[in-house]
């Protein structure tokens, strides 16, 4: 297996009005190339925000931890992401090493230039290719990506798209500086379930073919489930639960990863009645001390778990939960 | 419960025409066309289908929010009847009352400036349904109670809650004027999937204590699928399919509803590529394929359906649908 992305230790607070807010606590893990990771959380629960931290894309209130080590393996080595200050520097990451697509395509082109000339930009920037050979790959990504009569499309501005259209021009955009990992941040949330079924579909070939590691993050653990090959679940800033995919779907250990399984209507079986998760996720700015989903658990250790932030313990083979329902200090 | 019809829908369409377009026609969005629904009393009837299926304005039409176009739309609630197409000013006044929607948005619904208590009584206070100012805080603590607002609740502003809570106040603003017929336009979609699950619970309580009927328009299947009792399935305007909600998740009829099944992520992740995957995208409601809808993303469409437009068949147990070759599939599925 080659390792794609160590990430360790990663804090990222903001300076806000209101005082310093954490967004990220502590999160550490780790991605080989050719596989695709989930990032499972609902609102607020820094999912989005660890993955732009991955390109330093934060804005500029944000503060990351002193421990925070991002190490990208490349062919010419590691890069330490955090060390990058410089706009030249970031070139090798943004948009170069790693490439990102987002939930809502129509607000990630500009309006007012053809898709073609918004793909041979980004190709000029990062390869030194002319800008005849910039237009033949663009349109051969098109093409690619299920883009019928590509040429046409080309000389198109987003609007003239279709929202499944434009998510796979955006798809097609990101790969074709063939970056070592994607980061797709809901790209399949605004979709309708049918094009949804098609983007995924589409998403597995590509990596297949090319080969680079997926960060894929959606708030919707079905998705999760016919793509990724592992899963990080979060809740406020931290990260509560991570292993392969079968084995957090089907055994998972954390009440926060057993009460989202519960919650989703699900199929199969009509008469099991939903069952929310009792209360509302908590303001960042009234982060809970210990573990920060005691407030809302129904298992919670009296004394212990609002007072201790658990550790990660070993579940199973790579499956592990921060839950003191697993800790030593429970157990005694 | 009864079997009385609370909303009867015959031959419905909705246009819409644009501007521009040059010399010539000016085109048309044909939103609904032709639709035909039984809405019982006291049901909670869900309408399916994608963006651009018409089900938003399908469910508009039925509160008098668009102008109808074509067909008759009749609400019969045992006190009163009206004819939506050709209701008076004084009529359509008190069918406000009684028919009433939630938004989507719980964001953008609620108006930043005023506390949850004047938001909850501003449909009161707007239809004149109550005299005296105590009058009106009885009503609005005795919804805020069901939707599980307490009295400091109501002294804040709405930018203070989750969006839960925030739908839940949008909730107790439409039913404070105690209406019979509630169109829930995507009430569920914005919210995070733990959150969803109360607000589904909150209103399937509500709808059996307060005896209500509640059109749910949603996208989402497996929503649908747990909270109502009857779903109908539309596709460009068009019902395809309507069916008691066991039956159509069970045995769906049109290809396009197990298309729609056969699309939602499963939640194992062995079913991975089991999906029937849909080729090609919606076609725009300016310029509908000719005969069935449907057929540009067909898998088993032939000759007929390109010609002819499949009309509503029964076929047993409150199950319709408009396919030319149900029953053809019906025998040899494999099509």
């Amino acid at each position: 297996m080659n390792r794609l992305l160590d990430v360790n230790n990663l804090t990222l607070q903001f300076d806000t009005d209101e005082g310093r807010i954490t967004a990220v606590d502590d999160v550490s893990f780790t991605l080989e190339a050719g596989k695709v990771m989930g990032l499972v959380g609902e609102s607020g629960s820094g999912k989005s925000v660890t993955a732009k931290a991955l390109m330093k894309l934060n804005p500029d209130n944000a503060v990351y931890g002193d421990d925070t080590k991002i190490a990208l393996h490349l062919e010419d080595g590691p890069v330490d992401v955090m060390s990058l200050q410089t706009s030249t520097d970031l070139k090798i990451i943004r948009g170069g090493a790693i490439s990102m697509i987002f939930q809502e395509p129509m607000a990630s082109f500009a309006p007012a230039i053809t898709i073609g000339d918004q793909m041979v930009e980004q190709l000029q920037i990062h390869t030194d290719m002319t800008t005849k050979k910039a237009r033949e790959v663009s349109i051969e990504m098109l093409d690619r990506v299920g883009i019928s009569d590509a040429s046409t499309r080309f000389k198109q501005f987003a609007f003239e798209l279709s929202g499944g259209m434009r998510q796979r021009a955006m798809i097609a955009m990101a790969l074709s500086t063939k970056p070592k990992l994607l980061i797709a941040d809901e790209p399949t949330t605004a979709l309708d379930v049918t094009i949804q079924a098609q983007v995924i579909d589409l998403m597995k070939d590509l990596v297949a073919e090319f080969g680079m590691g997926i960060i894929f993050i959606t708030h919707d653990l079905g998705v999760i489930a016919q793509t990724a090959d592992s899963v990080a679940v979060m809740y406020l800033g931290r990260l509560v639960e991570q292993g392969p995919v079968r084995e957090v779907i089907r055994k998972p250990a954390h009440p926060y990863t057993k009460g989202l399984i519960a919650a989703l209507p699900q199929l199969d079986d009509l008469d099991v009645p939903l069952t929310p998760i009792p209360g509302d996720i908590p303001s960042p700015l009234e982060r809970p001390p210990g573990c920060v989903f005691n407030t809302r658990c129904s298992v919670a250790i009296e004394g212990l778990c609002s007072r201790e932030v658990p550790r990660f313990t070993q579940i199973a083979k790579n499956h592990q939960a921060a839950c003191h329902l697993y800790t030593e200090e429970a157990v005694k | 419960m009864s079997e009385q019809t609370l909303i009867s829908v015959r031959d419905l369409s909705v246009h819409f025409g644009l501007r521009g377009g040059g010399f010539g026609e000016k085109p048309v969005v044909r939103a609904v066309e032709g639709v035909d629904l039984e809405i019982a009393a006291g049901s909670f009837f869900g309408l399916v289908g994608e963006s651009g299926s018409g089900k938003t304005t399908l469910g508009r039409a039925l509160l008098r929010a668009v102008p109808i176009t074509r067909g008759d739309v009749t609400y019969d609630d045992g006190e009163v009847t009206y004819d939506l197409t050709a209701i008076e000013k004084t009529e359509l006044k008190d069918y406000r009352k009684r028919a009433q929607l939630i938004f989507q948005d719980p964001y953008a619904a609620l108006s930043p400036r005023m506390t949850v208590r004047d938001i909850i009584a501003e449909p009161l206070e707007v239809m004149g349904l109550t005299k005296t100012r105590e009058e009106t805080d009885e009503r609005v603590r005795e919804i805020a109670e069901k939707c599980r607002l307490n009295l400091e609740h109501l002294r804040r502003f709405p930018h203070a809650f989750s969006g839960g809570q925030r739908q839940r106040i949008s909730i107790a603003r439409a039913l404070v004027s105690r209406p019979r017929f509630i169109v829930a336009d995507e009430s569920v979609a914005a919210l995070d999937v733990s959150i969803q699950a109360d607000v589904l619970n909150l209103l399937k309580s509500i709808q059996q204590e307060m005896g209500l009927t509640f059109l749910f328009i949603s996208h989402d299947l497996s929503v649908v699928a747990h909270i109502c009792d009857h779903v109908a399935v539309m596709y460009l305007g068009r019902l395809v399919e309507t069916a008691p909600t066991r039956e159509l998740f069970t045995s769906p009829r049109h290809p396009y509803t197990k298309a729609l099944l056969s699309a939602i992520p499963s939640l194992d992740p062995d079913d991975r590529g089991k999906a029937q995957k849909l080729e090609g995208e919606i076609p725009s409601p300016t310029n509908p394929p000719p005969g069935c809808k449907f057929q540009t993303r067909c898998p088993v469409a032939i000759d007929i359906c390109r010609k002819q437009e499949p009309k509503l068949d029964h076929t047993g147990n409150h199950h319709n649908v408009a396919c030319h070759r149900w029953k053809e599939l019906l025998e040899a599925p494999a099509g």
